[in-house]
């Protein structure tokens, strides 16, 4: 038993397939050697490959063998805790606007208000059985804090996150609510205080704790067999959704998007639909402020790693990256924190390769309206990360070939919710004068909700 | 192989420091690690900074931070090996996605090649496994250049095997688990992963936490075949430029802990016939 078991629903498969689906193995070799065709590995500091070693048991044996009824265990908390199922649900005006039907994968409504619990609460139960003491962790939006913070609190473990200094700066909610759940907070201020700067300091309190504390790795990222590992707990998102496909719509949707930072979302909603084929999956990259870079100061104004990036070696596997000419990691630039990183999940660099998955991007701009667009015609405040999958909708939706891009049925996953990001939204929407918004001016010239 | 490195590990217990070239200038940084050869360094490992050092500490990483603000890049890192004036063999220390990325063919061999042509005699990887290292020990082996692996404290099995296979020049034992940064004490991990590695046919020369010759004669005398200090040797250049300090200055005070730290090193060989440093 590998994965959230997926319905026999008879739909066309492909025969590979439905190879890759009896066999775990037969998942991109993932289990033999951890690399997702060029794409993975484990290119980390000697004193971790034991705690790798030790992990990649863990996770064949409790996550893939349920040993000890490991998987029953995070499925009934997934529940309880956690709130999943999540609702599939049509967007009426949005289906309205665009001409076709619109669903929504509610993982907004997980417990901690994102998709990140699904991770957080799999790897601090897997921590437990492991018989480790402590949990560390990166977080870059401070959602995946709050979910590993809650988690930890949940099952009673000592907890303390690592945040950079510009995401501690912009997410200050979520620097509350992981303390209130009792978690210790260390901001990071190297570099320029975001997500990379942050994992490179957790790896650093990994080596020197191995023996005692796990390290919750935020996303599809990092060496193996956390890209696996992470996807398998992320992918309950496909396994509902392709379900709840079947049964709500009577077929599979046309398409999928999903907006992607390290790549977790992404592959937790694509995972159950990467052998059908008919389906389109599109990687919504943050386009930033441009896509151009500036190699001479080392920034890239985006975070569109798939699209623009190149193969390269960072945080313990080998993928695409923002990198210059050198092979120096560029620091990169979104309006929504938990996309602003320079690397991106081996496995989603592989599927984009091989030609299943489209990576698309959609600039701050268009992010921001199509955040305002969802909470006001919908009343769903997205996270910001997440406002990047409607901004493509809202793109594609609008383009000659839209019937092509999106078919008929898209389903949109909602990764998380915007609670986070309202201080954020009030002033670069002041500053810009976004049509879809509505007037805001009032918060903004009181500075924000301070 | 490297016949120089084999030659320095020969004559007695090597002293092997460590600073990032470029820091905080390339100037400075060639009379800075000129400085540490005369001081008594039997073979220099020099940082090729890069912009993620997840196995560093403080110490190492702000100094990196300081290399590349200066304009460090593995051109100019080259360019550098070949300006400096030393006798001690050089070994680079880096991040595999430096070695990677360098020139118009994918893989290592081109970085290699690079590095044979500046005079560069082998290469330690903090960030890349024996499993991850066959490219580039291929590319070693074609050009005569060393691949030190670390060993940790945690290492053990299959793994310590995977390394003996794959090691040439000398192994950097890891005297402690985390990143590098000098402590006060040395650990009592070190004895143990020497015993582990008795066998080996390199010298093990150990490393992480080593700050004064007193650390250096202790780790020699517990059976270490040579020491390898960084952030002891990195505070000072720190030092210096955060009290503007004049180059040469710094460079005394470098090449006076140099000498401190190969004395140490060398009485822990033979207690007798070494004379005691001066004290400061
Ligand atoms: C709501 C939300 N969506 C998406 C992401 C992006 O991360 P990933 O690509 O790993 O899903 C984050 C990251 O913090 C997030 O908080």
């Amino acid at each position: 038993m590998t994965e959230l078991e997926t319905s026999d629903d008879g739909t066309e498969r492909t025969p590979s397939a439905r190879e890759n689906e009896t066999e775990h193995e037969g998942d991109d070799r993932s289990l033999e050697d951890g690399t997702f065709g060029r794409f993975g590995g484990q290119y980390v500091p000697e004193a971790l490959m034991p705690a790798l070693e030790e992990l990649e048991d863990a996770y064949q044996r409790y996550v893939l063998a349920n040993e000890d009824g490991f998987m029953d265990e995070f499925r009934r908390r997934l529940r309880d805790f956690g709130g999943r199922p999540t609702p599939l649900q049509r967007a009426d005006r949005l289906s309205e606007r665009y001409g076709r039907d619109v669903y929504l994968k509610r993982e907004d409504l997980v417990h901690g208000g994102a998709h990140k619990l699904n991770n957080a609460l799999g790897q601090v139960l897997l921590a437990k059985y492991m018989g480790k003491e402590r949990i560390i962790a990166e977080t870059g939006a401070g959602q995946h804090g709050t979910a590993t913070a809650m988690a930890a609190a949940h099952l009673d473990m000592p907890c303390e996150i690592y945040m950079g200094r510009t995401d501690v700066n912009r997410q200050r909610p979520n620097v509350f609510r992981m303390r209130i759940n009792g978690a210790e907070v260390n901001p990071v201020d190297a570099g320029r205080g975001t997500l990379k700067e942050a994992i490179s300091e957790t790896m650093r309190d990994w080596s020197q704790t191995v023996e005692n504390t796990h390290y919750v790795i935020g996303s599809v990222v990092g060496p193996h067999p956390f890209p696996a590992m992470v996807r398998d707990f992320q992918s309950v998102i496909s396994e509902e959704a392709r379900e709840q496909c079947l049964e709500q719509i009577g077929s599979l949707p046309d398409s999928v998007l999903a907006c992607a930072g390290g790549g977790s979302n992404t592959i937790g909603a694509f995972h159950h639909f990467t052998a059908d084929e008919s389906v389109s999956l599109y990687a919504v990259e943050a386009g930033g402020s441009s896509l151009e870079v500036d190699e001479d100061a080392g920034v890239a104004p985006n975070s569109a790693t798939l699209s623009t990036g190149t193969e390269g070696v960072l945080h313990g596997a080998r993928t695409h990256l923002l990198q210059d000419s050198h092979g120096q990691i560029m620091e990169s630039h979104s309006v929504s924190a938990g996309l602003d990183y320079a690397g991106v999940g081996p496995e989603l660099a592989h599927l984009v390769e091989s030609g299943r998955v489209t990576p698309v991007t959609v600039d701050d701009d268009a992010a921001l309206e199509a955040f305002h667009r969802l909470s006001t015609e919908e009343g769903i405040i997205p996270a910001l990360e997440t406002a990047h999958a409607f901004g493509f909708l809202h793109e594609a939706a609008g383009r000659d070939d839209a019937d092509e891009v999106l078919g008929d049925s898209v389903v949109v996953t909602v990764s998380g919710r915007g609670d986070k990001d309202l201080e954020t939204v009030i002033e670069e929407t002041e500053k810009r004068g976004l049509e879809a918004a509505p007037d805001l001016s009032v918060f903004a010239s009181e500075g924000g909700l301070r | 192989m490297s016949d120089r490195i084999d030659a320095a590990f020969a004559g007695g217990p090597a002293f092997v420091p460590y600073l990032a070239a470029g820091d905080p200038t390339y100037e400075a940084s060639l009379e800075y690690v000129e400085a540490l050869d005369r001081g008594g360094a039997d073979v220099i490992e020099l940082g090729l900074p890069f912009s993620e050092p997840i196995a560093e500490g403080p110490t190492i990483q702000e100094a990196v931070v300081r290399a590349l603000e200066g304009g460090m890049t593995p051109e100019r890192f080259f360019a550098f090996v070949e300006d400096l004036e030393v006798e001690a063999p050089l070994v680079c220390m880096t991040y595999y996605n430096l070695i990677y990325q360098f020139g118009e063919e994918q893989g290592p061999r081109p970085f290699v090649e690079r590095a044979a042509e500046a005079g560069l005699e082998g290469f330690v990887v903090p960030n890349l496994p024996a499993e991850e290292a066959d490219p580039l020990r291929d590319a070693c082996d074609e050009f005569g250049l060393d691949l030190i692996f670390i060993v940790a404290p945690t290492t053990r099995g299959e793994r310590l095997e995977r390394m003996r296979e794959r090691v040439s020049g000398y192994v950097y034992v890891q005297a402690r688990l985390g990143t590098t940064g000098a402590r006060e004490d040395v650990s009592d991990h070190t004895n143990a992963s020497l015993e582990r590695l008795a066998d080996w046919d390199v010298p093990k020369a150990v490393g992480f936490g080593i700050k004064t010759g007193d650390h250096a004669e202790r780790i020699v005398a517990s059976g270490a075949d040579g020491v390898i200090v960084g952030s002891a040797l990195v505070d000072i250049v720190a030092e210096g430029h955060e009290n503007d300090e004049p180059t040469a200055e710094t460079a005394a005070r470098l090449e006076a802990k140099a000498r401190e730290l190969a004395e140490g090193a060398a009485r822990g060989a033979n207690p007798e016939n070494v004379p005691q440093p001066e004290q400061p």
